[in-house]
């Protein structure tokens, strides 16, 4: 297997606050391939976004990275100082947020924030980057840009802001991108033409991209792999297509359920009672038990550790080989209780 | 495709039209130099809505389908067109009387759980609030009783009344406007979003709940949404919005197996989608123009591959359920329903 770009293990962060410690990211490790898509999915709270800031060192206090390692191809990145971080971020990691309107500085010309970024992160001349900056917005498919260029950010509508905000990430041809909720403000018509552009450059530059969303139907069209989130932990990582089709884990199952598609006519979906547990109150053993068809004793009191299992990996004992138990437990002998309307 | 001929439509929407002046402000105005400047947010809209079916409108963002829901409740008047519910005129004077008890049977639930529900007030003075306001029920404690079973019905606890708002998840507090909804005993609920705002798991919480009242309870919805899977799980019948107009209307299935609009086409083309995992598309080309300044003729025709001259000049009218010359004029196929 090649050197893998990103490299997490075993990532812990916590938040101190005058209730206790909260544990947002409690043991995530993964991997990211050179030009790979991973995806990251999760309901809000699960920790998705924290992770991508984790990684980028944008954890502000009172959150601190508790524990775990972050490797940028051979360099560990998460002990290094914040001015040595600083040099990292936008050159070798690039990072796309949600609202391309708060990423771009209102008062100056979209040309002279990726000059300054490019003339930031290499040696070119003003001319020379002026010309480089033309190539991006070229390249993430903005018209005319010879024109574009001197114009301010509230002159682009939403998904071509967010085009510039790509063209500002790619600015040092960074070996990681981390897109965080990168379509979510966008109309589904430019969603479209957002993620196939992500696409496109991953291929073409070999990027690694970390993509953070809770669309589970953005991941499924654009990740290679995908990890699902819950409560701090990863529930299940694996191929995109073995993950949404053939889903291990029993919340990544609901979740899928949970999704009403296209593709299949109008039925009454799955429904996961309950909700995410808070930060405060994340339930011992396995996080997901309370809400769980199968749990049983085990998960109340052991924490599943994430198992092999085909091609993915799943945090979850139904799956524990050595536990002789565990087999009978798939069988869904007690459903739980269907919140809603009583019959 | 249209409701049943024998049974009078419950909603009737005509020619229903809202403009919003967008000048800049008058003192602006004279040092500047500029004209006033009108935005025609809902440009001659009709449909029907049948009691007991789900009514959806989709489209992106500034096609004007929150501003039709509005309209249909009375919180916005139109600046054109009419809205008749049950037979009552929603904006004529005449029937005033009628209208006012008309109100009390329609309700909204908004897209965010968070803003629509009063901070302050506990939950079982929120869901009361209806009850109240239209006197439906007298007796204090006959009011309670009411509150509790709707809460119950919503699928929370009687006793969660006694919260306030913020103790509740979105999903919950999502419910509590459910209830609320329906405390005056509305037969007609109009949701703008009412699941953008949620989680996925939670989303589908509610959006099995909206169906199960509906079964149990007869109730017609108008349900506004830009998320095409959640109305094709929803809707019985669909209207597609784009920039102010209906561009095509058809029924649920129908409207997913064989969409006519090249508008619809390409939406359906380009939502993510779970059924999609590696399957390669020609992404959309453009966005949606300024609504100040529409395109002439079909306002689509810009981003339309089928478009030609007539298309540029006369605005396409909605006949057989779309709004397209290339459909009527059979330039282009129409797909056959599945």
């Amino acid at each position: 297997m090649t050197q893998p770009v990103l490299s997490v293990r075993d990532l812990r962060v916590e938040f101190v606050t005058r209730r206790g410690v909260l544990k947002a990211i409690d043991g995530v490790s993964f991997d990211i391939a050179p030009g790979e898509v991973l995806g990251v999915v999760g309901e809000s709270g699960a920790g998705k976004s924290v992770t991508g800031s984790a990684v980028i060192g944008l954890i502000d206090p009172p959150g601190r990275i508790a524990g775990g390692e972050v490797w940028l191809s051979e360099q560990r990145i998460d002990n290094l100082s914040p001015e040595e971080m600083r040099r990292i971020r936008g050159k070798r990691i690039g990072m796309i947020f949600q609202d391309p309107l708060t990423s771009l500085n209102p008062l100056y010309r979209v040309g002279e924030q990726l000059v300054e970024t490019i003339q930031t992160h290499t040696d070119l001349s003003a001319a020379a980057a002026r010309r480089r900056a033309i190539e991006l917005l070229t390249e993430v498919g903005i018209p005319a840009p010879e024109r574009r260029i001197d114009g301010y950010p509230h002159e682009f509508s939403g998904g071509m802001r967010q085009r510039v905000v790509i063209a500002l990430a790619l600015c040092a041809e960074p070996e990681l991108i981390i897109a965080d909720e990168p379509t979510t403000a966008l109309d589904v018509s430019v969603q479209a033409q957002i993620i196939s552009l992500l696409q496109r450059l991953g291929r073409e530059h070999g990027t690694a991209i970390m993509l953070v969303t809770h669309d589970m139907g953005v991941i499924a069209e654009t990740a290679d792999r995908v990890a699902v989130m819950y409560a701090g932990r990863i529930a299940e990582i694996g191929p995109v297509q073995d993950v949404v089709q053939n889903p291990l884990h029993p919340y990544a199952r609901g979740l899928m359920g949970a999704i009403p598609t296209l593709a299949q006519d109008a039925s009454r979906l799955v429904q996961i009672p309950g909700s995410m547990p808070r930060l405060s109150a994340i339930p011992p053993g396995c996080p997901f038990n309370p809400r769980c068809p199968h749990a049983w004793d085990r998960c109340r009191i052991d924490r599943p550790e994430p198992i092999q299992h085909g091609a993915h990996k799943v945090a979850c004992h139904l799956y524990d080989l050595n536990d002789p138990t565990a087999e009978a437990h798939k069988v869904l002998t007690h459903p739980p209780a269907e919140e809603g309307v009583p019959a | 495709m249209s409701p049943p001929a024998s049974a009078a439509p419950y909603v009737t929407v005509r020619d229903l039209r809202r403009v919003f002046d967008v000048s800049k402000p008058w003192l602006n105005r004279m040092l500047e130099g500029g004209e006033k400047q009108f935005l025609t947010a809902v440009d001659d809209i009709s449909f029907e809505i049948a009691r007991g079916e789900t009514f959806a409108l989709v489209g992106e963002s500034g096609s004007g389908k929150s501003t039709v829901a509005r309209m249909v409740v009375g919180l916005l008047p139109p600046t054109a067109g009419e809205v008749t519910i049950t037979g009552i005129s929603m904006s004529s004077a005449a029937a005033s009387a009628e209208r006012q008890r008309m109100r009390r049977r329609i309700q909204m639930i908004f897209q965010d759980p968070y803003a629509s529900l009063n901070p302050r007030w506990r939950v079982d003075r929120i869901v009361a609030e209806p009850i109240r306001a239209f006197d439906l029920i007298k007796e204090e404690r006959a009011i309670v009783a009411r509150v509790g079973e709707l809460l119950t019905l919503v699928g929370l606890h009687p006793d969660d009344g006694k919260k306030y708002p913020h103790e509740f998840s979105g999903g919950q507090r999502q419910r509590i406007a459910i209830a609320r909804a329906l405390a005056s005993n509305a037969e007609f609920i109009v949701c703008d979003e009412p699941t953008s705002a949620l989680d996925v798991s939670v989303q589908a919480q509610i959006l099995n709940l909206m169906r199960d009242l509906q079964d149990r309870l007869g109730l017609t919805y108008l349900f506004i949404s830009h998320n095409l899977a959640v109305v094709r799980h929803m809707a019985t019948r669909i209207g597609v919005m784009y920039l102010g107009r209906i561009v095509e209307i058809s029924g649920g299935h129908e409207l997913f197996a064989a969409p006519k609009h090249p508008y619809t086409r390409m939406l359906l083309d380009a939502v993510p989608d779970l059924g999609m995992t590696g399957k390669q598309r020609v992404p959309v080309q453009g966005e949606i123009p300024n609504p100040i300044d529409p395109p002439s003729g079909c306002t689509f025709n810009p981003r339309c591959p089928y478009a030609n001259d007539r298309c540029r000049r006369e605005t396409p009218p909605l006949n057989e359920g779309v709004a397209c010359h290339a459909v009527h004029e059979r330039r282009i196929d129409i797909p056959r329903a599945a």
